[in-house]
């Protein structure tokens, strides 16, 4: 099909196969963290066994993107019957084909439980963890093939471009944004359409549309998950953005190691080219646009806009001062609108739904949703996309679950390497843009690492300097040097060799990286350590005054002597016989924390 | 200092014409695409020589130490020979508070070698990355295209032993 108007659209619209045209849609989960279950496989094997029972051309198999719930996957979701079975594994095919499919009855031992509840759960919008969500960003992965152009048409896919060529002017899309107050989803929240009318006030012969897809930030996978579960939202609302402000090429700078993300953003850039939904003039108006991929290689601060302009240049990927800022001079020195996947997902949806629509979720600064990866010390790991100004509680307690083992949940990482922590006396807090930041933090690209009452706060601000000095490219001083000396000082507190004098030099010099730095990554590197250092202090003391106890100890009240602890420790350093108290060698405990888990009645004492 | 110099004959032939119909393909300026050619040289040779830097720099047209400078800013890039497979345990956030240090131990004792490096046997390369992006599984490893989730450090000498079985059916 090729259009060459809205009508076209309309009637192709029309024409694509619908979930209704099936008696059953079957779909299976082809996120990169459910294939890494055999999750292709198993959507293989049951096209092969309805091949076999001949009942293939009333059973449809899409192949789709991420449902979220990855902590639960391979996930299959069963239409019209709305029934949703999680962890299914290859040898679960033929019981769902022949039970389910065949004789329509429920493979029970397949559905979904919630903890400490009887019932499992049939349907998606059941659980929990579904609840509280509301998927504007992710509307359509897990609900659509990727792969297929007109599963995207079906659900009005690039109606929002039609409607934006046909009716509206470059100013009338800039302002539709501008009301609609959509922020940036990559990290500072800079409001969107501000950007766009920045880029577009520019005079200039070639302006450029480039798409972040340099998702850096550890913990954090919603990018992925959207560029593999729906790449056509992406591609249409860079359209819209280079028909805003006057550019006719986009760019989409995407991470080497998202190779699936990349096969299927291929794939849709094809197949959009062939309908004449990208090239030259589309919907037959004077607007063409064309779309092409740039592979980065591996370098944390390229999710930095002028050192991802850079890269893409074919330079090293380092980071220069702004202003002059990309919206001015970017690529080629070209005026340039960098925009994060995340923020361009919504284009589409405030197009077709209106401003309004979008501006009433939300709260006072900070409209719409926002979508977090969990991860860390909870039960539900996934993507979750939620209004903003749900709260900590709802999303680690409602949404999450909250801690696998039920122990205390003390402090949520967010944002990354550049944002810091929220602690359990905040967890009420309504999340927007601006909480986050009086509490020193930052929204960041969304990722939410939660940690319990065993996580040593002084490793994990460690373990984010460690990343941020290896990641620093090197061109400005106090990030080079600054974020390296504080990660050593990090160092002599750990190994019990520093003073409480450093305390001071650790505040001292994040706070002068931070006011002096050249770029976004400097400038936030000593978040993680000055954030911890606020709310948890007293660990940090404790290795200060080297009053920190390292060695894990046994509670002689409580000890049965099962010696399961003494079997499991790895450097022998528990003494006891059966049926007596055992006793660990302080001086030679790792902390390793295997008699911990080991102890059946918690008889173990932690440092 | 002595200099070394770079002898381009070494190159495999038949990978260079690969790799030169791969840069005449590409549209624009040529310098741009820097990047995109080092990514085809290192997946046609494995990794990226100096010799071969040298190759590219002289078809592209550019000094030689900018496509060093490149190519040492990219952690994606190896200067080194890698093994058959790469063995890349993630140290994200979310693989780290679960333990992934220890699964890298462990990958490090069953291979007998450290992290950055090539098993003797030439059959596994041990890097630690970046977020690969699959918390949900954490903590994750991946062997080349390969992920495997939620990995405890025991289970990590069945994996091994898995590479080691498949390269010995084929001898």
């Amino acid at each position: 099909m090729i259009v060459n108007n809205i009508n076209d659209l309309k009637a192709w619209k029309k024409q694509c196969p619908k979930k209704a045209d099936y008696k059953i849609n079957v779909l299976v989960c082809n996120g990169t963290s459910c294939m890494s279950s055999d999750s292709e496989m198993i959507a293989k094997m049951i096209e092969k066994e309805l091949e076999k029972r001949s009942i293939e051309a009333e059973i449809r198999i899409i192949k789709t993107g991420c449902f979220g719930f990855c902590g639960q996957g391979p996930i299959i979701k069963i239409e019209p019957d709305d029934i949703t079975y999680v962890q299914v594994k290859v040898e679960d095919v033929n019981d769902i084909v022949d039970s389910h499919l065949v004789h329509r009855t429920l493979v029970e031992r397949l559905l979904y439980k919630e903890p400490n509840e009887k019932d499992q759960i049939k349907d998606g919008s059941g659980m929990k963890f579904y609840k509280k969500q509301m998927r504007i960003a992710l509307r359509n992965c897990g609900e659509i093939d990727p792969e297929n152009i007109e599963d995207y048409i079906v659900n009005d896919g690039y109606l929002a471009l039609a409607k934006v060529l046909e009716e509206y002017s470059p100013e009338d899309v800039i302002s539709i944004i501008k009301k609609s107050s959509l922020r940036g989803r990559g990290g500072g929240g800079f409001p969107t359409g501000l950007k766009w009318e920045l880029t577009r006030k520019v005079k200039s012969d070639q302006k450029y549309i480039v798409c972040n897809a340099d998702e850096g930030d550890p913990g954090a996978f919603m990018d992925r998950s959207i560029l593999e579960g729906d790449p056509h939202s992406i591609l249409e609302a860079m359209m819209i953005a280079g028909y805003a402000i006057g550019a006719n090429h986009g760019l989409i700078y995407i991470r080497a190691e998202y190779g699936v993300a990349t096969e299927r953003l291929r794939k849709a850039i094809a197949a959009a080219k062939k309908a004449g939904l990208i090239g030259e003039n589309i919907f037959g108006t004077e607007f063409s646009f064309d779309i092409e991929i740039k592979l980065g290689a591996g370098a944390f601060v390229c999710g930095e806009e002028t050192a991802l302009i850079h890269s893409m240049e074919g330079l090293r990927g380092e980071p220069t001062k702004k202003p002059p800022f990309p919206s001015e001079a970017g690529y080629r020195n070209k005026p340039t609108s960098v925009n994060n996947v995340e923020t361009f997902a919504n284009i589409p949806a405030i197009i077709i739904n209106g401003p309004e629509w979008f501006s009433s979720i939300g709260t006072k600064s900070s409209k719409g949703t926002k979508v977090f990866a969990l991860a860390g010390q909870i039960r539900n790991n996934g993507l979750v996309e939620v209004p903003m100004g749900t709260t900590f509680n709802e999303i680690v307690y409602e949404i999450g679950g909250g801690h696998p083992e039920g122990k205390e949940i003390k402090a949520i990482q967010i944002g990354g390497p550049s944002g810091g922590v929220i602690t359990k006396e905040f967890f009420d807090m309504e999340i927007d843009y601006d909480s986050l930041q009086s509490k020193g933090a930052m929204m960041g690209s969304g990722g939410m690492i939660i940690m319990d009452e065993d996580t040593d706060m002084v490793q994990v601000a460690k373990f984010y300097l460690d990343f941020t000095q290896d990641e620093s490219c090197g061109k400005c001083t106090p990030c080079r040097i600054g974020t390296k000396r504080m990660y050593e000082i990090l160092e002599r507190l750990v190994n019990m060799e520093g003073s409480p004098e450093d305390l001071n030099k650790l505040k001292v010099l994040g706070e002068n990286i931070k006011s002096t730095s050249l770029c976004g990554l400097g400038q936030t590197a000593p978040n993680p350590v000055l954030s911890t250092m606020k709310y948890f202090k007293e660990e940090y003391e404790a290795y200060a005054y080297r009053t920190k106890k390292r060695a894990y100890s046994i509670d002689p009240n409580l000890c049965v002597g099962c010696t399961k602890c003494a079997r499991n420790c790895p450097v022998s350093c528990i003494s006891g016989s059966v049926r007596e108290v055992h006793i660990i060698d302080e001086s030679k405990c790792i902390a390793c924390g295997a008699c911990y888990e080991a102890c059946p009645v918690n008889a173990i004492i932690k440092p | 200092m002595i200099r070394k110099i770079l002898d381009m004959s070494t190159l495999d032939k038949s990978l260079l014409n690969e790799l030169d119909d791969y840069i005449l393909s590409l549209e624009g300026k040529k310098e741009e695409h820097l990047i995109h050619v080092l990514h085809k040289a290192q997946s046609l040779f494995g990794y990226l020589p100096q010799n071969l830097q040298l190759y590219i720099a002289r078809k592209l047209d550019l000094p030689a130490a900018r496509v060093n400078g490149v190519v040492t800013f990219y952690s994606f890039f190896n200067e080194k020979p890698v093994g058959k497979y790469t063995i890349s345990v993630c140290m994200g956030t979310a693989c780290f508070v679960k333990g992934a240090d220890k699964v890298l131990d462990r990958v490090m004792e069953v291979t007998g070698t450290k992290k950055g490096e090539m098993s003797k046997d030439g059959l596994f390369t041990i890097k630690d990355v970046r977020c690969i992006g699959a918390c949900g599984l954490a903590p994750v490893l991946t062997i080349n295209d390969k992920v495997y989730g939620k990995v405890k450090p025991k289970d990590v000498d069945d994996i091994i032993r898995h590479y080691r079985s498949i390269q010995n059916d084929r001898k």
